[in-house]
Parts: C-alpha cells; sequence; structure tokens
C-alpha cells in the first residue's frame, strides 16, 4: 500500500484557484453537522466531569447528572480516596500500566527490531509466527487454561503476559525500523558497534515517535483491560479500575468492603451519582492527559505504516 | 540491509550474501537479532501457540482435574455435533452474523463520511481541532463508553431524566432487547468511527491535487470529482479494511457484548465470544466451549482468506499477496 506512505496531509492554505465556493447553504449544514459530531463527543464528558465536582446539595435537587455548574466541590474526589477500596484500584492499575507497557515496549521494540532484517537467521518462521496472531485467535478457554496452568491466576502477571505482545504493535514498529536506511547501520556496524548498542543508539532515537505511540497503544490497553481481569482476578483486593467500574458504575453493585456511597453517611456525603462519575473521571483522565502529546504523530504515517507490512 | 561486513564468519570463509550462507554461518553472525527476538517468542509461544495446540481438548471429553490434557479419551467431533443442537448457539451465530451484517452497513460507511467531510474542512486549525475530538472515545475502555451510554440512555440517565422533567415517561435504551443492536451500533460509532477515519483521510491526502484540478478544468463538478477521483482513490483502503472487517467479524466488540448481556438478556446480546465464555468456562465444560471457540477462530480465519481472493480477483492487492 505505497500510496498511503506519506501520509501527509494536504494542505488547502484556502481554496485552491480551481475549486469552486461552497455554496452558504453547503457552508451552514457542513457547520451544523461539525458542531454536533463535536458535542456528541464532548457534551457526555462534560456533563460527567461537572456532575462529579457538584455539591451534593445541586446533585439532590436536580436528581441526575447535572448541567449548569454551581461552583466546584471537590467531595466525591474527597470521598473516593478517603477510601482505601477505589485507590487501591487506582494504584494496581497504574503498576499494572506502567509495568505492562515498559515490558510490552521492550519485548516489541526488541522483537521488532530483530525482524527487521529480511534473511538473517529463522526471519521468515519468526514473523510468520506473529503474523499469524492477525487472523486467528487460539480462543478464550486454552489461554485460560495457559494462565492457570502456569499459575498466574490472582497475579497481576495474568493482566500482562497474555497480552504483552501486539502483533499489530510489532508489525508498526517493524515498519519504521525497516524504513531507516541501512547505510547508518552500516556505517555503525563498520565501526564495531553491535546489534542492541545499534538499536539503542540509532534506530530507536530516530524512532521516537512510533515508540512513543506504540507506548501510547499498550498503556490504554492495559488501563482499560476489563475482561482479563474479570477472568483472572477474583481477589478483590488486587481489583483494577476497570472491574470496579463495571461494578460499582455500571452495575451499581456495592463494592466488597467499601462504606463508599453506603447511606447513612449524613446529607452532606457526596451522592452516589456524583462518586460515580468522579470514578468515570479517575479512568478517563489518565487517557486524556497522555493524549494531546502523542495525538500529533498519528498522522505521520504510523498507523498507516502497520498496512504496508 | 543484509550487511555481511560487520562480523564476518571467523575461520576465514569468506562473507556471502545472506541467502547463501549456511545456517550456522547465519547463526553466527545473526546470534544477537535471535537473543532480541527471544522475549517476543517466549510470550508468542505460551499465549499462543500453545494455546492454539490446546484446541485439542475441543476434540476431547476434557476433563482437567482427573485426565488432563493427555489423558482425556478423545470423542472426536461430539462436541462439534452437539454445537449444532444448542439452541443458545445457534442463537449466538444467528446474533454474531445479523450484527456482523448491520454493522456492515451501519457503521463501516461512517469513517468514510467522516473523513470526507474533515477533508472538506478548509480551516486547517478547525480540521485539526474536530480530529483531536472526535479521535479521542477510541481511547476509551468499554467499560467507560457503556457507563457513559448509560448515564444518557439509561433508566436512570440524562434522557430519561429530561423527559421526566417535561412530563413524558422516561425511557430505558440500555435494557430494551429489541433496540440492542441499534444500541450497539451507536456505542460503536461513538467510540471508534473518529479514529476509523484517520486512514482514510491518510489515503486521501494522497491523491494528487492536480487529477481534481484537471477534473475541474474539464468542468467536473463537487460531486463528480468525489465519485471519479476520491471514491476510486479511497478504494484499495476500503477493500483492505473491509477483509480485515470481515475477518474481524466474528469478534464483534468483545467486552462490549460480555459488559451488556446482563442488562439486556442473553436472547439479544449472546454472540460466539459470549457463549464461549458462559457456556464453556462458568459451566466448566471447557472441551465444549473450547469447541465453540474453534469454530469461531476458524470461520474467521476462513473468511479472511475467502474475502482476500475476492479481492484478488477483483485486482486489489488485499490484506497480503503472495509473494
Amino acid at each position: 500500500m505505497t500510496l498511503l506512505g506519506t501520509g501527509r496531509a494536504r494542505k488547502p492554505a484556502g481554496l485552491a484557484a480551481w475549486e469552486e465556493a461552497p455554496s452558504p447553504a453547503g457552508r451552514v449544514g457542513k457547520g451544523t453537522l461539525l458542531t454536533l459530531i463535536v458535542l456528541a463527543v464532548l457534551f457526555p464528558l462534560y456533563t460527567i466531569v461537572l456532575t462529579s465536582l457538584s455539591s451534593a446539595a445541586t446533585v439532590n435537587r436536580v436528581g441526575g447528572l447535572v448541567l449548569v455548574p454551581e461552583g466546584i466541590h471537590f467531595d466525591a474526589y474527597i470521598q473516593i480516596f478517603s477510601d482505601s477500596v477505589v485507590s487501591r484500584a487506582v494504584m494496581v492499575s497504574t503498576i499494572v500500566t506502567i509495568g505492562g507497557t515498559v515490558i510490552s515496549l521492550a519485548v516489541s521494540v526488541l522483537g521488532a527490531y530483530s525482524l527487521s532484517r529480511p534473511g538473517s537467521f529463522g526471519h521468515r518462521p519468526l514473523l510468520f509466527s506473529v503474523l499469524l496472531m492477525f487472523v486467528f485467535f487460539p480462543g478464550i478457554i486454552p489461554v485460560y487454561l495457559m494462565v492457570s496452568g502456569l499459575g498466574l491466576k490472582d497475579s497481576y502477571w495474568s493482566l500482562i503476559l497474555p497480552t504483552a505482545v501486539s502483533a499489530f504493535n510489532v508489525v508498526v514498529l517493524r515498519a519504521f525500523f525497516m524504513n531507516i536506511p541501512g547505510e547508518i547501520m552500516d556505517s555503525a556496524r563498520i565501526d564495531g558497534a553491535g546489534e542492541f548498542r545499534i538499536l539503542w543508539r540509532i534506530v530507536l532515537p530516530m524512532s521516537k515517535a512510533v515508540t512513543a505511540v506504540v507506548g501510547l497503544f499498550y498503556a490504554v490497553g492495559y488501563w482499560n483491560a476489563w475482561f482479563n481481569a474479570m477472568l483472572y482476578i477474583d481477589d478483590t483486593r488486587k481489583w483494577p479500575l476497570a472491574l470496579i467500574l463495571r461494578q460499582y458504575v455500571v452495575d451499581s453493585n456495592p463494592l466488597p468492603t467499601a462504606t463508599l456511597g453506603v447511606s447513612g453517611m449524613g446529607h452532606d456525603a457526596p451522592p452516589t451519582l456524583a462518586i460515580k462519575m468522579a470514578i468515570v473521571v479517575i479512568a478517563v483522565v489518565p487517557a486524556l492527559i497522555i493524549y494531546p502529546f502523542v495525538q500529533r504523530h498519528f498522522t505521520k504515517g504510523v498507523i498507516v505504516g502497520a498496512i504496508k507490512g | 540491509m543484509i550487511s555481511t561486513t560487520a562480523a564476518p564468519p571467523r575461520r576465514g570463509r569468506a562473507a556471502k550474501p545472506g541467502a547463501e550462507l549456511t545456517w550456522r554461518a547465519k547463526l553466527r553472525r545473526d546470534w544477537p537479532l535471535v537473543l532480541m527476538n527471544l522475549p517476543m517468542l517466549l510470550v508468542v509461544l505460551a499465549f499462543w501457540w500453545i494455546p492454539a495446540l490446546g484446541n485439542v481438548i475441543a476434540f476431547q471429553d476434557y476433563n482437567p482435574y482427573t485426565d488432563g490434557i493427555l489423558g482425556s479419551p478423545i470423542i472426536g467431533f461430539t462436541n462439534f455435533a452437539l454445537l449444532f443442537e444448542d439452541p443458545q448457539f445457534l442463537r449466538a451465530m444467528v446474533n454474531t452474523l445479523a450484527i456482523t451484517a448491520f454493522q456492515l452497513v451501519f457503521y463501516f460507511p461512517v469513517p468514510i463520511m467522516l473523513a470526507l467531510l474533515l477533508n472538506s474542512v478548509v480551516s486547517a486549525r478547525l480540521r485539526a481541532f474536530v480530529q483531536g475530538v472526535v479521535y479521542m472515545p477510541y481511547f476509551f475502555s468499554w467499560v467507560l463508553v457503556v457507563a457513559i451510554f448509560q448515564q444518557m440512555f439509561g433508566g436512570a440517565g440524562l434522557l430519561s431524566q429530561l423527559l421526566r422533567e417535561r412530563g413524558h415517561e422516561g425511557i430505558d435504551w440500555m435494557t430494551n432487547s429489541d433496540t440492542f443492536i441499534l444500541l450497539l451500533t451507536s456505542q460503536t460509532i461513538w467510540k471508534d468511527a473518529g479514529w476509523g477515519a484517520i486512514i482514510f483521510l491518510a489515503a486521501l491526502s494522497t491523491i494528487s491535487p492536480s487529477l481534481y484540478e484537471a477534473a475541474a478544468v474539464d468542468g467536473a463538478k463537487r460531486w463528480r470529482r468525489m465519485w471519479h477521483i476520491t471514491l476510486p482513490g479511497l478504494r484499495p483502503v476500503i477493500v483492505l479494511l473491509l477483509i480485515l472487517r470481515l475477518g474481524d467479524a466474528l469478534n464483534v466488540g468483545f467486552e462490549q457484548f460480555m459488559l451488556q448481556r446482563s442488562a439486556v438478556g442473553s436472547q439479544a446480546s449472546e454472540v460466539f465470544d459470549t457463549f464461549v465464555y458462559w457456556s464453556g468456562l462458568r459451566t466448566g465444560d471447557l472441551g465444549y466451549g473450547a469447541a465453540a471457540g474453534l469454530f469461531k477462530g476458524l470461520v474467521g480465519l476462513l473468511l479472511i482468506v475467502a474475502a482476500n481472493r475476492v479481492a484478488h480477483a477483483f485486482g486489489e492487492r488485499g490484506v497480503y499477496s503472495k509473494s
């Protein structure tokens, strides 16, 4: 798919000479459509953040999600972080996300680099075994049996190892590494650099953008993962945030050993809804913080690079 | 890219191009690469190859406690035969196919249309802003998306709240099994359509402006240009994604279904993966569940191969080619 290679956006600085000016109706229609699309994404986030920051009085009076701000109150967040269940889940998610991302990135970068030279030892079968992951999934039950067979149930490793390698990310990295001119590496090799040195000193510094994006993919995957945690983590003290979200926010079941949002804490206590929305916000925030830093790389042909593989 | 100058084989043999080396010489040259591959190989072995081979339990009356994978009696295709007599499995199959077809029609074109819309925005800053916003939900988890939809359209959600304030009945879209297919398609659009547009935008950006210019000079108006230049330019990508989507079809938003199965009931929401979980893993009937999982995996594989054949037949490159 070479025609996708550059991925650079065509930049119309205004309209081209041959292009007819858009009709007024077309412009209004387009504007309305764009506004609706943007609102469809931002409005739910707005009202959720607002509700999480509202006082008990406001939420109780409105009887649901808050649409008009009436001052900012952090009661719900204070409540959440003074309770051990959610804070622990945030800790677990953070540890799994950071640890998992580091492991995944290391394994994938090394693996992708090792596959970036056609003709090297075992290149074809090793590449093939990664590409097969695209078209066939072994199935939930065999993987489950493997994980429990390795004794990883109720271990954080069960949240990391089964998803440590994403074929997509490896192929993205590999495509990028293969585009680096071979002469650069050859000259390093002549100077006596080994493969590890070349990877660390030459290839990686030239691939910061793609590595950042792949890292983001992995991190988001770990932070968001729910099903594996549901399968493998029975011990409620080891629950990541995604399980809390499901249990408390979606299904409205009480949390294990928690006093959170239980009635009888006095009428000043933040209402359940505000606490729920605060948990939603906590789950969204990390992605929103990292996102702008990585977003500008998206269009640089990073994602598209995968298709070439 | 292959260099033999850096690590010449010892014992004085001359370095040759990669293909002519013996595997020993290659290994002597490439051992650092093999070492680098090792961690990935171990993960892929442990969590792909061994489980893939572990699918033999689909052909067994598998008993994990007494017999294990080696001792359990082989029963051939009995599990598969039973599957096709199981109304719940047939329901899962019908639902999966219906949902796949529905999303192919109502989800698949959305990212393309969004990309065309974004591409037609003249102001680069406005476009960057809209892109930044619509890509975002792709990074939210399904739990989060379900939670957000619940707050908007659930029985206690915002829509019901507003309806009740105006004296109407509230609605609960989240537990209605009749409209479940609409609900999950809107969830998919909300979460993934923006991100899905990226690839089409990239493809659009590679269509040469001179084509448009020439067409405009020849008197082709906006819509004719879109029909004769833009869409043909997008065709390889559309075909490619269609194939990938088909292969992925049976995976229809796995967590999405697991999460909402209890709310809308298994009638509407049972798909292959939920079936494997509930009828295999939860009941302990592991061989039976593995059979369902294997059936799904193989059908998915067949779909990709078949779709790729069709693409080749129509002169497209598809996902992979024979080279």
